[in-house]
């Protein structure tokens, strides 16, 4: 067998088994897994701004006294507490409000809004600050010279300054002394090869039942967070700035 | 007005090598602080995830702003040729110089990644005001540096105007810069206020001024050099009407505040408010700093040497005050994320009805090392080149003295 017909038989054969997946995708799952080969992406593409991802919180769903997406992160990312709660780091907080007027509670998770125009990347003199094509607003610690200049411009505060040595460190989550992070809406679980996969305070609140955080791909009509934003009226947290958060409130 | 000669400050008095070793040890101070704090980690200092800039801050920013303001006596004299001030300029470049450098130091060793220096000054994102400072307040030393070699070298004479005027421009460019870091600030109720660029000018004339009164007044007593009423009166007279200045932008600022509602909170924070910051801004930055120096400048005490000193130092406290008022202030005022809802609980302090700060010791050891690295650059660079006029005695420094005399 000459080296030009091994190479037709192995396409062949590749072309044979790509039309057979395919055909036992769409025939046993259909729509879910057409929309999960979508969105997956090859580790060698760049991200591009085809998607947008974001969450969707429905402080009614939201349980007071639950705290599960805080620990799930902390454990997803290898946050600690050391310092005390002034200095020790808080990528997701739950924060319970009254409206002045009607005195009606709400609870509700507050982190990184992920801005299409965030505040923070505008300031940050070295770039560290950086928005990706698909939304995620992220620190680049390697970049970072920790002035905390975005911790001054964030409107919802919810970046924080590493104030000490880290120890036990997520492999895949890289921090460090002297610099600032915040959310990065596990960009490890989105950028998985059979990604995106749930965020992890997303993961634990469904986990609880409580279902108040819907994460997806805001660029998409089809996914649930936007049919979601369709049908219910949402609002974003300091609206007056004009910064087109990605992440989204419900009944707050 | 004879010809003004120069001379440089004599090195070799025990008071000299005195004052030096105080200085050496006051920077070995603040280094090792520094290293304590990048060592430790911020956690060791009063700042946290509040109030994320602290007294090394107040210092940095004191001192930048001061030193873009004492270039202006040099400005006068080139600028606007006024020639009473002519013979000042090598002495305010010097001075402009020494100050930048001071408060840059203590901005770098309070960075959360000092050793990314490199970083800083390779990698621009030019929508940010910070990164446009680096190239400002670099680009200022260089400018200023140039300008005192032409104003020294005979050679270079006929350009020293240009030199000037590039350096004046510079100068409000770079103050512009330093109060937009304020006031491009969206998210905080302090700031997001185009006042702060021209606040900020003001307040680099008064504090510059007032740092410049002090340091000829101690140079020419410490080197027994004649220095005449003119000059002293002439830089009060102007220091007075630039705390004017600064207090009409205040007063600017503050009313504009007070007419919106959504300003309303955080001016009762300021002017009527619990904390720390109502007597800082009644007493420290309007009585200390503004009410008491105007009476001295422009009463009889004002006649007075001793009294003018005290009211540029009152000047330069008023000066503190005000920017911990500013920066600090900012900050320990909670920003309104929900602005129509009381936030009841919070892992992360949302419900604290202001944040509080207590300064530690090393933060304020490196403030003071920024203080002492700019007092022994000006100190050095009078020793080594001729930066002070050999007598600033009316008869010299004064264009109007011998006209004087002859009616």
């Amino acid at each position: 067998m000459s080296t030009n017909e091994s190479k037709d038989t192995n396409n062949n054969r590749r072309q044979f088994l790509g039309a057979a997946v395919a055909t036992a995708a769409v025939t046993l799952a259909p729509g879910v897994k057409v929309i999960g080969l979508a969105q997956a992406k090859p580790l060698d593409q760049p991200v591009s701004d085809k998607n947008r991802w974001g969450l969707l919180i429905d402080s009614n769903k939201c349980s007071s006294g639950c705290s599960s997406c805080v620990d799930a992160c902390a454990t997803e990312n290898g946050i600690e507490k050391i310092h005390g709660p002034e200095t020790d780091p808080q990528w997701i907080r739950k924060v319970t409000v009254r409206h002045k007027e009607s005195g009606k509670e709400s609870s509700l998770p507050l982190m990184c809004q992920h801005c299409e125009n965030p505040p923070c990347v505008d300031v940050c003199p070295t770039g560290a600050s950086f928005r990706r094509e698909d939304g995620i607003v992220l620190v680049d610690r390697h970049t970072c010279i920790g002035c905390r200049y975005c911790m001054m411009a964030c409107p919802y505060k919810a970046r924080s300054f590493v104030h000490e040595e880290l120890t036990n460190q997520v492999e895949y989550v890289p921090r460090g002394k002297g610099c600032v992070e915040s959310c990065t809406l596990c960009v490890q679980r989105i950028d998985e090869v059979n990604g995106p996969r749930d965020p992890a305070c997303v993961e634990a609140c469904a986990g609880e039942n409580h279902n108040a955080i819907i994460f997806g791909d805001l660029n998409d009509k089809y996914s649930d967070i936007s049919q979601e934003m369709r049908s219910y009226q949402t609002r974003q947290l300091r609206a007056d700035l004009d910064l087109n958060t990605g992440v989204r409130y419900r009944g707050v | 007005m004879s010809k003004v000669n120069y001379t440089s400050l004599e090195a070799n008095s025990k008071g000299f090598y005195g004052l030096m070793g105080i200085l050496i040890a006051v920077i070995l101070a603040g280094l090792g602080a520094a290293y304590y704090m990048e060592h430790n980690g911020h956690w060791v200092t009063g700042m946290n995830n509040q109030i994320v800039w602290g007294t090394p801050h107040v210092f940095a920013i004191f001192l930048i702003v001061a030193a873009s303001g004492a270039l202006n006596v040099a400005s006068i004299g080139t600028v606007f040729g006024k020639a009473i001030y002519k013979p000042l300029g090598r002495m305010s470049s010097l001075l402009a110089i020494s100050l930048l450098i001071g408060g840059l130091m203590v901005l770098v060793l309070d960075l959360g990644r000092p050793d990314r220096l490199i970083e800083a000054m390779t990698l621009y994102n030019f929508k940010s005001i910070f990164a446009w400072n680096i190239i400002l307040y670099n680009g200022f030393i260089a400018i200023t540096v140039v300008y005192i070699w032409f104003m020294m070298e005979k050679k270079m004479n006929k350009y020293y105007k240009a030199a000037g005027f590039v350096a004046f421009i510079w100068r409000l460019i770079l103050t512009t810069g330093t109060g937009s870091i304020f006031g491009f600030l969206v998210a905080r109720s302090a700031y997001d206020a185009a006042i702060m660029a021209p606040l900020f000018i003001a307040l680099s004339f008064s504090l510059g001024m007032a740092c410049f009164i002090l340091f000829l007044m101690a140079t020419y007593k410490w080197s027994d050099k004649e220095l005449g009423d003119a000059v002293i009166n002439r830089l009060k007279n102007v220091l007075g009407i630039f705390v004017a200045a600064v207090f009409y932008f205040v007063l600017a600022y503050h009313l504009t505040n007070l007419y919106a509602t959504q300003h309303h909170g955080f001016e009762r924070f300021i002017l009527a408010g619990p904390s720390g910051h109502t007597p800082l801004f009644w007493v420290g930055q309007m009585l200390i700093g503004t009410a008491a120096p105007l009476l001295i400048f422009y009463t009889k005490l004002g006649q007075s040497r001793t009294w003018i000193a005290i009211g540029a130092a009152l000047v330069i406290i008023g000066g503190f005050a005000q920017l911990v008022t500013i920066i600090i202030g900012g900050q320990a005022y909670p920003m309104p994320i929900f602005p129509d809802m009381d936030v009841i609980s919070s892992s992360f302090g949302d419900a604290a009805a202001y944040f509080t700060y207590t300064p530690s010791l090393p933060e304020i050891v490196l403030g003071f090392g920024g203080v002492a690295i700019a007092i022994i650059i000006f100190v050095f660079g009078c020793a080594v080149l001729r930066f002070l006029p050999t007598s600033l005695a009316d008869n010299v420094a004064d264009p109007h003295h011998k006209a004087e005399s002859r009616a």
